[in-house]
């Protein structure tokens, strides 16, 4: 979003920087670039605590960081980015952090819905994926609204994950599954014998982030390495990159580096998918 | 160089102790003929290894009754290995001093990669590579059991293996085969419970009657859980478990409504443990990967990489592993 003021020496400045990192992801296209990646958002109230701001003020960092990652992602060619956005096992946290989480949720979906939200400008379209009734009613709704309206945009998708953990995602597709394979049953006719056992595929369609591709990297930030209930079953075969900086310090070496150990390893992994 | 075993006599048929015997001869001998690049690393865990005075040189131990191997000469073999009664009095927990028994992980998980790229990188070939991971992967029981973790799972053999030449999986197999008999009373004499995870159907029906007893001899053992994964494939085992939950709605037992994590987690095959979530993995050779192992129950677990081949990690990278989990903050998504 541009600021009407900002000097034309800052606007030159600025569009150089913005210059010579599209020439760095032009470099970059020549390797394979990943189709999606996936953030593990960690670290804000960490950096709050570093610069001495308040909690709310480190996750508005992380927000900001976020905003810039997407767009370098739009920038790169990657088609689909997944955030883990708030877990459900976040709930356990202090009340007022959560209310904190959730009203800064509510102003920045609202403010996807405006027309000249980063959202519009580079065609960002919007899932929420997760368990939304465990939302509260104001939050649920404004996701809703905000999954319709950018429904139609196709630069990038952003899936945020909010009340999700993978074990839950899992027990939902089971559970879906079942019931899809009894009212198949039900409505065919009890027929003996014509039961098919439960397969990948249907474990796979009923999943919340069936909307996209398994992610070729999952970056977890603040240094540490472990995947805390997030996307276990899509990162089977997934880079993983976990560097020392918090959320709201991550920037673009971070993620060139991220694409550079995918390429590396990318034939490997085309060769075992291959196989496969 | 005194006394050089005859590697180039007439060739005998070779089996299991022999060769390793070979191996442990054939590598002061290759590195002082060969200088390679690789040199100082053949050695370099032995520079790391403090040993107490008093103590013996740690010695090779491949055959069923940990015997040491001995050259002709009568000169123990120093490699990297941990004889064990170097840590004294059986049954008590004795800890290195960097590690604290209260942070100590119950259930560690290993994928021991690295194998074939050791054997590669000394120009050997790659049953070399496989015995010598066996080799490591005999030390890091007897840590486990030295240091007082509970459960100790590892990654031998994944589904996506398969895919590699027949007669590489065939050699597996027969290693599989041979580590089972020879080791077998090793792991009774330990108080070692081995179980199995995974497709056992598709191994050769030799492996798999070998696994069922070793499984039923030691299933009264107490000291160590080991836990083998033997064509495994985390997603297969969750689809089982979500297939005998769905074959429990069928037959009206459970309402799909009912489904819950816990009712999944009942169906997986390592609810064979107390603790079948690991709160350590460990995987060697610096990939930065799951490759399809334990997918449920690493929901929460502290991954652990390290670049050094499955081979050559030993007592200080177990070390060094350990000490990072350590440290590690584990919140589990609630408050510091």
């Amino acid at each position: 979003m541009e600021n009407k003021t900002d000097t034309l020496a800052v606007r030159l400045f600025g569009s150089s920087i913005s210059y010579m990192r599209k020439s760095l992801f032009r470099i970059l296209s020549v390797g394979p670039i990943p189709n999606h990646i996936a953030f593990i958002l960690d670290g804000n109230r960490r950096y709050a605590k570093k610069r001495n701001l308040n909690e709310g003020m480190g996750y508005r960092a992380g927000f900001l960081s976020l905003m810039t990652l997407c767009k370098y992602c739009c920038e790169l060619g990657v088609k689909y980015v997944t955030i883990y956005a708030f877990s459900i096992d976040n709930f356990k946290r202090k009340p007022h952090e959560v209310d904190a989480v959730m009203d800064l949720m509510l102003e920045k979906i609202q403010g996807m819905l405006k027309e000249e939200s980063i959202v519009s400008q580079y065609g960002v379209r919007v899932y929420f994926i997760g368990n939304l009734e465990l939302l509260n009613e104001h939050v649920r709704q404004a996701a809703v609204k905000a999954m319709e309206a950018t429904s139609n945009n196709d630069k990038i998708v952003l899936l945020i994950c909010v009340a999700y953990t993978s074990t839950d995602e899992i027990v939902h597709a089971a559970r879906e599954s079942c019931e899809a394979k009894r009212a198949r049953v039900r409505s065919s006719g009890a027929r003996e014998g014509n039961e098919e056992e439960l397969k990948v595929v249907d474990i796979e369609r009923h999943m919340y982030m069936g909307v996209a591709p398994d992610p070729d990297i999952l970056v977890r930030t603040s240094g540490e390495t472990r995947l805390s209930n997030f996307l276990l079953w899509q990162t089977s075969n997934c880079v993983l990159y976990s560097p020392r900086a918090l959320w709201p310090e991550i920037g673009l070496r971070h993620l060139v580096w991220a694409v550079l150990n995918y390429q590396r390893v990318f034939p490997l992994l085309e060769r075992r998918r291959k196989q496969m | 160089m005194k006394n050089i075993p005859p590697i180039l006599e007439t060739p005998k048929p070779l089996h299991f102790p022999d060769l390793a015997a070979m191996a442990a001869f054939s590598l002061p001998l290759h590195s002082s003929f060969t200088p390679s690049p690789f040199k100082p690393q053949l050695f370099r865990h032995l520079q790391r290894l403090k040993l107490a005075p008093h103590a013996r040189p740690p010695v090779l131990s491949c055959g069923s009754n940990a015997a040491a191997v001995t050259g002709p000469t009568g000169n123990e073999v120093v490699v990297n290995g941990i004889p064990p009664d170097y840590y004294a009095d059986g049954g008590s927990v004795q800890l290195p001093p960097s590690l604290q028994r209260e942070l100590m992980p119950n259930h560690v998980a290993v994928i021991m990669d690295g194998n074939r790229r050791w054997a590669g990188s000394r120009n050997f070939p790659i049953v070399f590579g496989y015995e010598a991971g066996f080799r490591a992967f005999k030390r890091l029981i007897e840590l486990a059991c030295n240091w007082g973790i509970g459960t100790l799972t590892v990654f031998a053999f994944s589904s996506e293996n398969w895919c590699r030449p027949k007669a590489e999986t065939d050699l597996l197999m027969g290693l599989f085969e041979r580590i089972l008999r020879f080791e077998l009373e090793h792991f009774m004499r330990e108080n070692i419970r081995i179980s199995l995870i995974g497709d056992a159907t598709k191994l050769p029906k030799q492996l798999q009657s070998l696994l069922v007893d070793a499984v039923e001899a030691t299933q009264n053992n107490s000291r160590l859980h080991l836990i083998v994964a033997a064509n495994y494939s985390g997603r297969s085992d969750v689809v089982q478990a979500c297939r005998k939950i769905a074959f429990k709605v069928k037959d009206g037992l459970i309402d799909p409504n009912d489904i819950n994590e816990y009712l999944v987690e009942r169906e997986l095959e390592t609810s064979c443990t107390d603790f079948p979530h690991p709160d350590l993995l460990i995987r060697t050779s610096g990939e930065l990967r799951m490759s399809n192992f334990l997918l449920w129950q690493l929901a929460y677990t502290e991954l652990y990489f390290t670049n050094a081949l499955w081979p050559d990690f030993g007592e200080s990278e177990f070390l060094e592993a350990l000490c990072s989990f350590q440290q590690r903050q584990r919140r589990y998504g609630g408050n510091l």
